[in-house]
């Protein structure tokens, strides 16, 4: 019961990261947006958050950090990919680039530092309620938190205005524009928001998951969150579903490499890589008959005025 | 008033010529101010970073030998990039190459195999390379799967089984338990061009990747193909061409020359497999081969100016104790910059007046 217990915290743990970070970028893929730059945004918002969180001491603080690292990063991708109408791919790709370098040197001073990591929640009675006690009551505020944006974030897609014109924006931008609509305006900020969610989703690896910063310690997280916007057919609900898939996979390997299994260490930490190469070729291919891709996902728009 | 962007009639040859000529300019004048915030000499610095390697003999020679996986890669790279087809994944399909061309250098080390090794070795990486770089190009053309996503996924797990090898099967049994092979036999290694010197026979081979690059892309139906479907995809469907063939053959070709890249550098500046054999020269082509406009002779040129920043910044770091990291930092500012002014070739600013905005704004 106790191992079950400990498992199941440690794959909400290990999918809070992809989860926040995926809901950030669903919402600037509905928009229109392909922004391959969340490895980078969230290593930056690592660093940054961690180093946050050191010079003041609060966990909130680092967390604030994280965001506008992210969100400033993705600035700069709005500026090139939607101000200038550059390659999306190759903005984000130099997104993640510039991210890795800038990274290492923002936390720099910080390697071999520990901070206190993020307090769990702790309820006299619930929490201490068998098995479901610390699942339900006991997790950090990053975990409640995610679950709560990627309902709001349904929410907005779904039941609110602002939600379907930024939609009608990743269907079709000539349309969304010709109504009037400011597509490029709506498109910042959507990038911004999925900015935000990649710092932050970087900064809770230092914050709450191991207390300390290592240089590249998104181990390619970014990568994955933007296969799970693919696996989730840009829904919220089934990136929920794909989040705590992947959280699985990467601890179950984990617990798999402790249990002593006969297979070298290195395949099984290859596992949630593979994993992904694989799912995406199963939903491709099952999708065979047309994409539920935002439309206008990935082009580059230039309003005619 | 706003500024806004506006495409040109016909895009403008001047600027793609000079482009990639002040995306350098920009990066260095942004790299002054960041040795600036670092608390460092900005002029000392970029002479450690841009001069400094080109006045001896030994940079010299190190900057022909960084350049020349940079080139490989970078040229595989661009063909892929023409045609539309988006591998990333090259830093994995190095490492994939450098493992299957050290298979044969491991089985054979202390036997007296003849001079067949070290070509053997060069194809069984290309094979090696390539083959690795088929798995997101197929996943691609059967199932329509990411070829980014995949290719760059595929790095990871080149890079874990890279690491099984060297502290597994393949770890030298008097090697005070490092993670690598035994050094490799001298048949097994990439002779040098100068003796006691740095630089290698893979220079002249990159050097013939380019000619042949060059010639495929400008002299041959083929190249045209590639050309017409990345630029003209309707067009290309019109014309016959499949996209489809040419994703495979693309990805096959840049898989190959990353292999041979990563062989390369293990039989020759390393001399033995062991993690870490790559400072990220699969990601840093990518840059290389947008800074040479995906172009042959472009792309040997922007090759040896980033092989100059790994060395300068090498440099920088010992004299000056600048981080490694700024390299990366560079690198990353350039492919901004680069990306950036390419825009402008395409399009042009115009400044928007803000009574004809208000005049037009009333829909």
């Amino acid at each position: 019961m106790e191992l079950i217990e400990a498992i199941i915290l440690a794959v909400l743990a290990a999918s809070t990261p992809l989860l926040i970070a995926a809901t950030g970028e669903l919402v600037t893929e509905r928009s229109g947006v392909l922004n391959l730059g969340v490895e980078g945004m969230m290593i930056v918002g690592a660093a940054c958050g961690f180093g946050g969180a050191w010079l003041t001491g609060s966990i909130f603080i680092g967390a604030l950090f994280g965001i506008v690292a992210g969100a400033l990063m993705s600035l700069v991708f709005a500026l090139m990919a939607l101000g200038l109408a550059v390659n999306q791919v190759a903005t984000g790709l130099a997104l993640t680039i510039l991210g890795v370098g800038l990274s290492g040197l923002i936390g720099a001073g910080f390697v071999g530092e520990r901070i206190t990591p993020a307090a769990h929640l702790y309820i006299p009675g619930l929490t201490d309620l068998p098995l479901i006690g610390r699942v339900l009551f006991g997790e950090d505020a990053f975990v409640y938190f995610s679950l709560a944006l990627i309902v709001g974030v349904w929410w907005f897609l779904y039941r609110t205005r602002a939600g379907l014109i930024l939609r009608a924006c990743g269907d079709n931008h000539v349309s969304a524009h010709a109504l009037g609509y400011p597509v490029l305006r709506i498109r910042t900020f959507a990038v911004m928001f999925g900015g935000g969610c990649a710092g932050l989703a970087g900064a809770y690896l230092p914050l709450a998951y191991t207390p300390f910063f290592i240089p590249g310690m998104t181990a390619g997280r970014g990568w994955i969150a933007l296969a799970l916007v693919v696996f989730s057919s840009w829904r919220p609900g089934r990136l929920v579903v794909g989040a705590y898939l992947f959280g699985a996979v990467t601890i179950l390997q984990l617990h798999a490499q402790g249990w002593g299994v006969g297979i070298p260490s290195q395949f099984m930490s290859a596992l949630p890589y593979l994993a992904t190469v694989i799912v995406l070729v199963l939903l491709s291919r099952a999708r065979a008959g047309g994409s539920t891709a935002p439309a206008a996902l990935g082009t580059v728009f230039v309003p005619d005025r | 008033m706003q500024l806004v962007l506006e495409k040109r009639a016909e895009r403008s040859n001047t600027i793609a010529l000079v482009s990639p000529l002040i995306a350098i300019g920009l990066t260095i004048v942004t790299m002054t101010i960041l040795f600036a915030i670092l608390g460092k000499n900005p002029l000392l610095a970029l002479h450690a970073y841009f001069i400094a390697p080109l006045t001896d003999s030994y940079s010299l020679q190190e900057i022909a030998v960084k350049a020349t996986p940079l080139v490989m890669i970078a040229i595989g790279l661009s063909l892929c990039y023409l045609a539309n087809a988006w591998n990333i994944g090259a830093e994995g399909q190095f490492l994939i190459g450098a493992v299957a061309g050290s298979w044969i250098a491991v089985k054979t080390q202390g036997t007296d195999a003849g001079p067949w090794v070290l070509p053997a070795m060069l194809v069984l990486a290309a094979a090696g390379g390539a083959l690795y770089a088929l798995i997101p190009a197929i996943c691609k053309v059967k199932f329509g799967a990411s070829e980014i996503l995949t290719s760059l996924m595929l790095v990871y797990v080149a890079d874990l089984f890279l690491d099984y090898l060297v502290r597994g099967p393949w770890r030298d049994p008097h090697g005070f338990n490092f993670p690598t092979t035994a050094e490799f036999d001298p048949v097994a290694t990439v002779p040098l061009l100068i003796e006691g010197g740095r630089l290698h026979l893979g220079s002249i081979i990159a050097l013939l990747v380019v000619a042949a690059a060059a010639i495929l892309l400008g002299r041959t139906i083929k190249g045209f193909e590639i050309r017409v479907v990345g630029a003209a995809p309707r067009a290309a469907r019109f014309g016959g061409f499949n996209s489809n063939q040419l994703v495979i053959l693309t990805f096959a070709v840049s898989g190959a020359l990353a292999g041979i890249a990563g062989i390369i550098e293990v039989a020759g500046p390393v001399g033995h497999l062991q993690p870490g054999i790559s400072p990220g020269y699969g990601f840093t082509a990518i840059i290389v081969a947008f800074l040479g406009r995906l172009n042959p002779l472009g792309i040997l040129i922007a090759g040896l100016f980033l092989a100059l920043t790994f060395i300068g910044g090498e440099q920088a770091q010992i004299a000056m104790k600048i981080p490694l990291d700024v390299t990366k930092v560079f690198q990353g500012i350039l492919l901004f910059y680069v990306l950036a002014c390419d825009s402008l070739i395409l399009y042009r600013f115009k400044l928007v007046l803000p009574n004809r905005q208000v005049a037009r704004g009333t829909h």
